[in-house]
Protein backbone atom coordinates (compact mmCIF):
# COMPACT_ATOMS: atom_id res chain seq x y z
CA UNK A 1 0.00 0.00 0.00
CA UNK A 2 1.14 3.34 -1.04
CA UNK A 3 0.84 4.86 2.64
CA UNK A 4 2.76 2.35 4.25
CA UNK A 5 5.43 2.86 2.09
CA UNK A 6 5.84 6.48 2.06
CA UNK A 7 5.21 6.04 5.97
CA UNK A 8 7.85 3.60 5.86
CA UNK A 9 10.38 6.04 3.95
CA UNK A 10 9.51 8.73 6.33
CA UNK A 11 10.45 6.57 9.09
CA UNK A 12 13.69 5.07 7.35
CA UNK A 13 14.78 8.80 6.67
CA UNK A 14 14.55 10.39 9.70
CA UNK A 15 16.29 7.60 11.67
CA UNK A 16 19.14 8.15 9.12
CA UNK A 17 19.13 12.05 9.80
CA UNK A 18 19.04 11.29 13.50
CA UNK A 19 21.70 8.54 13.05
CA UNK A 20 23.95 10.44 10.89
CA UNK A 21 24.23 13.23 13.02
CA UNK A 22 22.54 16.26 11.04
CA UNK A 23 19.35 16.14 13.64
CA UNK A 24 18.87 15.70 17.19
CA UNK A 25 16.59 15.00 20.06
CA UNK A 26 15.25 18.96 19.94
CA UNK A 27 13.63 18.25 16.21
CA UNK A 28 11.71 15.26 17.37
CA UNK A 29 10.61 17.96 20.30
CA UNK A 30 9.16 20.24 17.58
CA UNK A 31 6.81 17.71 16.38
CA UNK A 32 5.19 17.71 20.29
CA UNK A 33 4.63 21.31 19.61
CA UNK A 34 2.64 20.57 16.97
CA UNK A 35 -0.82 19.94 16.87
CA UNK A 36 -4.03 20.17 15.39
CA UNK A 37 -4.64 23.68 16.24
CA UNK A 38 -0.52 24.21 14.53
CA UNK A 39 -0.62 21.87 12.19
CA UNK A 40 1.78 23.55 9.79
CA UNK A 41 4.22 24.29 13.27
CA UNK A 42 7.04 22.63 12.28
CA UNK A 43 7.60 24.17 8.35
CA UNK A 44 7.03 27.30 9.97
CA UNK A 45 10.26 27.15 12.11
CA UNK A 46 12.49 25.01 9.96
CA UNK A 47 11.37 28.24 7.25
CA UNK A 48 12.60 31.07 10.17
CA UNK A 49 15.45 28.80 10.70
CA UNK A 50 16.51 28.99 6.44
CA UNK A 51 15.62 32.75 6.18
CA UNK A 52 17.47 33.37 9.13
CA UNK A 53 20.63 31.38 8.62
CA UNK A 54 21.13 32.51 5.11
CA UNK A 55 20.72 36.52 6.29
CA UNK A 56 23.56 35.61 8.86
CA UNK A 57 26.05 33.33 6.44
CA UNK A 58 25.49 36.27 3.77
CA UNK A 59 26.43 38.94 7.05
CA UNK A 60 29.64 36.31 8.02
CA UNK A 61 30.94 36.67 4.00
CA UNK A 62 30.78 40.10 4.10
CA UNK A 63 32.07 40.68 7.66
CA UNK A 64 35.13 38.23 6.52
CA UNK A 65 35.61 40.22 3.10
CA UNK A 66 36.10 43.20 5.43
CA UNK A 67 39.79 44.98 5.21
CA UNK A 68 39.97 44.96 9.48
CA UNK A 69 37.59 41.76 10.22
CA UNK A 70 35.46 42.84 13.49
CA UNK A 71 35.29 39.23 14.99
CA UNK A 72 32.95 40.60 17.57
CA UNK A 73 30.65 41.42 14.76
CA UNK A 74 31.61 37.79 13.28
CA UNK A 75 31.46 36.28 16.76
CA UNK A 76 28.16 37.84 17.70
CA UNK A 77 26.31 36.55 14.16
CA UNK A 78 27.91 32.55 14.23
CA UNK A 79 26.21 32.85 18.35
CA UNK A 80 22.80 33.61 16.81
CA UNK A 81 23.65 30.82 13.78
CA UNK A 82 24.34 28.67 16.80
CA UNK A 83 21.46 29.54 18.32
CA UNK A 84 18.84 29.15 16.02
CA UNK A 85 20.10 25.39 14.64
CA UNK A 86 20.32 24.48 18.34
CA UNK A 87 16.70 24.96 18.27
CA UNK A 88 15.43 23.46 15.26
CA UNK A 89 18.13 20.68 16.07
CA UNK A 90 20.16 21.13 13.30
CA UNK A 91 23.20 19.29 15.18
CA UNK A 92 25.53 19.29 12.42
CA UNK A 93 25.16 23.31 12.01
CA UNK A 94 25.40 23.95 15.44
CA UNK A 95 28.34 21.69 15.74
CA UNK A 96 30.05 23.54 13.09
CA UNK A 97 29.34 27.00 14.88
CA UNK A 98 31.02 25.89 17.83
CA UNK A 99 34.43 25.63 15.64
CA UNK A 100 33.66 28.86 14.27
CA UNK A 101 33.22 30.71 17.70
CA UNK A 102 36.78 29.37 18.94
CA UNK A 103 38.71 29.98 15.65
CA UNK A 104 37.10 33.86 16.27
CA UNK A 105 37.97 33.75 19.95
CA UNK A 106 41.57 33.47 18.60
CA UNK A 107 41.22 36.39 15.55
CA UNK A 108 42.39 33.44 13.77
CA UNK A 109 41.28 34.40 9.71
CA UNK A 110 41.94 31.44 7.88
CA UNK A 111 40.02 29.10 10.90
CA UNK A 112 37.01 31.46 10.18
CA UNK A 113 36.80 31.41 6.62
CA UNK A 114 37.26 27.63 6.53
CA UNK A 115 34.68 27.68 9.46
CA UNK A 116 32.09 29.62 7.23
CA UNK A 117 32.79 27.19 4.16
CA UNK A 118 32.02 24.07 6.43
CA UNK A 119 28.66 25.97 7.77
CA UNK A 120 27.60 26.53 4.79
CA UNK A 121 28.26 23.01 3.33
CA UNK A 122 26.20 21.67 6.83
CA UNK A 123 23.78 24.37 6.27
CA UNK A 124 23.17 23.44 2.73
CA UNK A 125 23.08 19.71 3.18
CA UNK A 126 20.09 19.86 6.12
CA UNK A 127 18.00 22.56 4.17
CA UNK A 128 18.19 19.60 1.02
CA UNK A 129 17.03 17.20 3.26
CA UNK A 130 14.47 18.51 5.53
CA UNK A 131 12.79 19.71 2.22
CA UNK A 132 12.77 16.41 1.15
CA UNK A 133 11.35 15.01 4.63
CA UNK A 134 8.65 17.80 4.14
CA UNK A 135 7.42 16.83 0.53
CA UNK A 136 7.39 13.14 1.78
CA UNK A 137 5.35 14.27 4.64
CA UNK A 138 3.09 16.10 1.89
CA UNK A 139 2.69 12.92 0.28
CA UNK A 140 2.28 11.18 3.52
CA UNK A 141 -1.15 13.59 4.43
CA UNK A 142 -2.36 13.46 0.54
CA UNK A 143 -2.71 10.01 1.05
CA UNK A 144 -4.79 10.08 3.73
CA UNK A 145 -2.17 9.39 6.17
CA UNK A 146 -0.48 11.71 9.36
CA UNK A 147 2.82 12.11 10.19
CA UNK A 148 4.22 9.20 12.77
CA UNK A 149 6.47 10.67 15.37
CA UNK A 150 6.43 7.96 18.08
CA UNK A 151 8.90 5.66 17.13
CA UNK A 152 11.47 8.82 16.85
CA UNK A 153 11.44 8.38 20.61
CA UNK A 154 12.97 5.14 21.24
CA UNK B 1 -13.90 26.53 45.37
CA UNK B 2 -10.62 27.39 47.11
CA UNK B 3 -8.40 29.98 45.83
CA UNK B 4 -10.17 31.71 42.82
CA UNK B 5 -6.48 32.39 41.37
CA UNK B 6 -5.93 28.49 40.75
CA UNK B 7 -8.62 28.51 38.20
CA UNK B 8 -7.81 31.25 36.34
CA UNK B 9 -5.21 31.33 33.67
CA UNK B 10 -1.86 32.53 33.66
CA UNK B 11 0.16 35.20 32.19
CA UNK B 12 3.39 34.65 30.80
CA UNK B 13 5.87 37.45 29.28
CA UNK B 14 8.21 35.88 27.13
CA UNK B 15 11.70 38.16 26.42
CA UNK B 16 13.80 36.87 23.49
CA UNK B 17 15.40 38.77 20.64
CA UNK B 18 15.58 35.66 18.38
CA UNK B 19 12.57 35.33 16.00
CA UNK B 20 12.74 31.14 16.15
CA UNK B 21 12.90 31.27 20.07
CA UNK B 22 10.05 33.76 20.59
CA UNK B 23 8.11 31.35 18.32
CA UNK B 24 9.63 28.27 20.25
CA UNK B 25 8.80 29.75 23.92
CA UNK B 26 5.44 30.87 22.84
CA UNK B 27 4.74 27.45 21.67
CA UNK B 28 5.72 25.76 24.41
CA UNK B 29 3.55 28.42 27.05
CA UNK B 30 0.62 27.88 24.86
CA UNK B 31 0.51 24.08 24.81
CA UNK B 32 0.75 24.41 29.11
CA UNK B 33 -2.30 26.66 28.57
CA UNK B 34 -0.44 29.43 29.61
CA UNK B 35 -1.29 32.94 27.92
CA UNK B 36 1.51 34.55 26.12
CA UNK B 37 2.92 37.52 25.49
CA UNK B 38 6.26 37.78 23.05
CA UNK B 39 8.28 40.75 23.41
CA UNK B 40 12.04 41.16 21.53
CA UNK B 41 13.98 43.51 24.20
CA UNK B 42 13.99 44.02 27.71
CA UNK B 43 12.97 47.75 27.09
CA UNK B 44 9.63 46.61 25.58
CA UNK B 45 9.34 43.94 28.49
CA UNK B 46 9.93 47.07 31.15
CA UNK B 47 7.28 49.03 29.20
CA UNK B 48 4.44 46.18 28.92
CA UNK B 49 5.12 45.92 32.46
CA UNK B 50 4.24 49.61 32.91
CA UNK B 51 7.97 50.04 34.62
CA UNK B 52 8.62 53.46 35.90
CA UNK B 53 12.36 54.97 36.17
CA UNK B 54 11.25 55.94 39.94
CA UNK B 55 9.98 52.72 40.67
CA UNK B 56 12.44 51.73 42.89
CA UNK B 57 12.03 49.38 46.49
CA UNK B 58 14.44 51.57 47.85
CA UNK B 59 12.63 54.91 47.52
CA UNK B 60 9.49 55.65 49.89
CA UNK B 61 7.13 53.34 49.22
CA UNK B 62 4.28 55.43 50.87
CA UNK B 63 4.63 57.77 47.47
CA UNK B 64 1.48 59.40 46.93
CA UNK B 65 0.88 58.52 42.90
CA UNK B 66 1.26 54.71 42.01
CA UNK B 67 2.35 55.87 38.31
CA UNK B 68 4.03 52.50 38.23
CA UNK B 69 -0.11 51.10 37.56
CA UNK B 70 0.54 47.74 35.83
CA UNK B 71 -1.96 47.81 32.77
CA UNK B 72 -2.00 43.52 32.28
CA UNK B 73 -1.33 41.30 34.93
CA UNK B 74 1.64 39.66 34.55
CA UNK B 75 2.22 36.49 36.45
CA UNK B 76 5.75 35.55 35.08
CA UNK B 77 8.69 36.82 33.13
CA UNK B 78 10.72 34.19 31.18
CA UNK B 79 13.45 36.08 29.19
CA UNK B 80 16.76 35.02 27.37
CA UNK B 81 20.01 35.93 28.80
CA UNK B 82 22.17 36.93 25.76
CA UNK B 83 19.94 40.12 24.41
CA UNK B 84 21.85 43.13 22.62
CA UNK B 85 21.26 46.19 24.86
CA UNK B 86 19.53 45.26 27.65
CA UNK B 87 20.78 41.17 28.93
CA UNK B 88 18.27 39.07 30.96
CA UNK B 89 20.38 39.79 33.95
CA UNK B 90 20.09 43.65 33.55
CA UNK B 91 15.67 42.89 32.97
CA UNK B 92 15.90 40.96 36.11
CA UNK B 93 17.75 43.16 38.38
CA UNK B 94 15.30 46.36 37.11
CA UNK B 95 12.42 43.95 38.02
CA UNK B 96 13.47 43.07 41.24
CA UNK B 97 14.34 46.34 42.43
CA UNK B 98 10.79 47.57 41.28
CA UNK B 99 8.41 47.84 44.14
CA UNK B 100 5.36 47.08 42.08
CA UNK B 101 7.25 44.57 39.77
CA UNK B 102 9.28 42.61 42.62
CA UNK B 103 7.25 40.20 43.08
CA UNK B 104 6.79 38.81 39.73
CA UNK B 105 8.67 35.64 39.62
CA UNK B 106 11.94 35.82 36.93
CA UNK B 107 13.20 32.69 35.20
CA UNK B 108 16.53 33.39 32.75
CA UNK B 109 17.70 31.22 29.51
CA UNK B 110 20.47 30.53 28.18
CA UNK B 111 22.18 28.28 25.43
CA UNK B 112 25.51 28.75 27.81
CA UNK B 113 26.35 26.57 30.73
CA UNK B 114 28.20 29.01 33.06
CA UNK B 115 27.95 28.52 36.17
CA UNK B 116 29.10 32.16 37.59
CA UNK B 117 26.04 33.53 35.26
CA UNK B 118 23.96 31.21 36.83
CA UNK B 119 24.63 31.42 40.48
CA UNK B 120 24.43 35.43 39.83
CA UNK B 121 21.29 35.40 37.98
CA UNK B 122 19.75 32.98 40.90
CA UNK B 123 21.25 35.38 43.87
CA UNK B 124 19.39 38.45 41.95
CA UNK B 125 16.23 36.38 42.56
CA UNK B 126 15.89 34.42 39.20
CA UNK B 127 13.74 31.52 40.50
CA UNK B 128 15.13 29.26 37.59
CA UNK B 129 17.60 29.26 34.97
CA UNK B 130 16.61 27.29 32.08
CA UNK B 131 19.61 26.43 29.62
CA UNK B 132 18.56 25.97 25.59
CA UNK B 133 16.96 24.58 23.62
CA UNK B 134 14.32 25.02 26.33
CA UNK B 135 11.68 22.07 26.59
CA UNK B 136 8.10 21.22 27.53
CA UNK B 137 9.90 19.23 30.40
CA UNK B 138 11.39 22.56 31.51
CA UNK B 139 7.93 24.54 30.98
CA UNK B 140 6.50 21.65 33.74
CA UNK B 141 8.49 23.60 36.56
CA UNK B 142 6.82 27.02 36.03
CA UNK B 143 3.81 26.26 37.72
CA UNK B 144 4.56 25.98 41.13
CA UNK B 145 6.35 29.71 40.63
CA UNK B 146 3.54 31.34 39.27
CA UNK B 147 1.26 29.67 42.06
CA UNK B 148 3.14 31.26 44.42
CA UNK B 149 3.40 34.74 42.30
CA UNK B 150 -0.33 34.74 42.28
CA UNK B 151 -0.79 33.40 46.16
CA UNK B 152 1.64 36.21 46.75
CA UNK B 153 -0.68 38.70 45.50
CA UNK B 154 -3.84 37.51 46.93
CA UNK B 155 -2.30 37.68 50.36
CA UNK B 156 -1.35 41.65 49.74
CA UNK B 157 -4.43 42.63 48.16
CA UNK B 158 -6.94 40.87 51.01
CA UNK B 159 -7.16 39.92 54.82
CA UNK B 160 -4.82 37.31 55.84
CA UNK B 161 -7.13 33.62 55.64
CA UNK B 162 -5.98 30.10 56.43
CA UNK B 163 -5.08 28.83 52.90
CA UNK B 164 -7.04 25.69 51.61
CA UNK B 165 -6.00 22.34 52.07
CA UNK B 166 -5.48 21.69 47.94
CA UNK B 167 -2.81 24.17 46.96
CA UNK B 168 1.20 23.27 48.12
CA UNK B 169 2.42 25.37 51.25
CA UNK B 170 4.59 27.89 49.37
CA UNK B 171 7.97 27.16 49.83
CA UNK B 172 9.74 29.79 51.83
CA UNK B 173 12.73 29.34 50.21
CA UNK B 174 16.34 29.96 51.59
CA UNK B 175 18.61 30.30 48.87
CA UNK B 176 20.15 27.11 48.71
CA UNK B 177 16.92 25.73 47.97
CA UNK B 178 16.60 27.10 44.91
CA UNK B 179 19.43 25.18 43.69
CA UNK B 180 17.35 21.89 44.33
CA UNK B 181 14.57 20.35 42.52
CA UNK B 182 11.34 22.28 44.47
CA UNK B 183 8.82 19.77 45.01
CA UNK B 184 6.11 19.65 42.71
CA UNK B 185 2.97 18.18 43.98
CA UNK B 186 0.55 19.84 41.77
CA UNK B 187 2.42 18.86 38.46
CA UNK B 188 0.40 15.50 37.82
CA UNK B 189 -2.81 16.95 37.05
CA UNK B 190 -2.03 19.30 34.26
CA UNK B 191 1.30 17.60 32.54
CA UNK B 192 0.62 17.83 29.03
CA UNK B 193 1.76 14.24 27.46
CA UNK B 194 5.66 13.65 27.82
CA UNK B 195 7.58 11.16 25.58
CA UNK B 196 10.33 9.75 26.95
CA UNK B 197 12.94 11.19 25.13
CA UNK B 198 15.08 11.98 28.36
CA UNK B 199 17.45 8.96 27.10
CA UNK B 200 18.11 11.05 23.91
CA UNK B 201 19.75 14.00 26.11
CA UNK B 202 22.73 12.34 27.43
CA UNK B 203 23.58 11.23 24.27
CA UNK B 204 23.04 13.81 22.25
CA UNK B 205 24.71 16.85 24.34
CA UNK B 206 26.68 15.39 26.28
CA UNK B 207 25.34 16.17 29.70
CA UNK B 208 25.28 13.67 31.77
CA UNK B 209 22.86 14.71 34.40
CA UNK B 210 19.08 14.53 32.92
CA UNK B 211 17.91 17.65 34.70
CA UNK B 212 18.94 20.19 32.25
CA UNK B 213 17.78 23.29 34.12
CA UNK B 214 21.75 24.05 35.66
CA UNK B 215 24.64 21.83 36.66
CA UNK B 216 22.99 19.76 40.40
CA UNK B 217 25.24 21.45 42.99
CA UNK B 218 22.94 19.67 45.95
CA UNK B 219 22.88 22.68 47.74
CA UNK B 220 25.89 22.73 49.43
CA UNK B 221 28.87 23.90 47.49
CA UNK B 222 29.13 26.49 45.01
CA UNK B 223 31.22 26.30 41.91
CA UNK B 224 33.32 29.80 42.46
CA UNK B 225 34.37 31.20 38.87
Amino acid sequence: MELNRLQRSFLEYTAALFREGFLDSQFSQLYQLQDESNPEFVVEVVSLFFDDSERLINDLSRALDQTNVDFKKIDAHVHQLKGSSSSIGAQRVKNSCVSFRNFCEVQNIEGCLSCLQQVQQEYLLIKNKLEALFQLEKQIVAAGGAINTVEWML
Amino acid sequence: MGMAASDSQFHVLAVDDSLIDRKLIERLLKTSSYIVTTVDSGSKALEFLGWHEDDRRNTDETSVSPQNHQEVEVNLVITDYCMPEMTGYDLLKKIKESSSLRNIPVVIMSSENVPSRINRCLEEGAEEFFLKPVRLSDVNKLKPHLMKGKKQEIHESTPPQSPPSQLPTPQSSPPQSQLQQPPQPQEQQQQPSQSSNNKRKGMDEGLSSPDRTRPRYNGLTMVSN
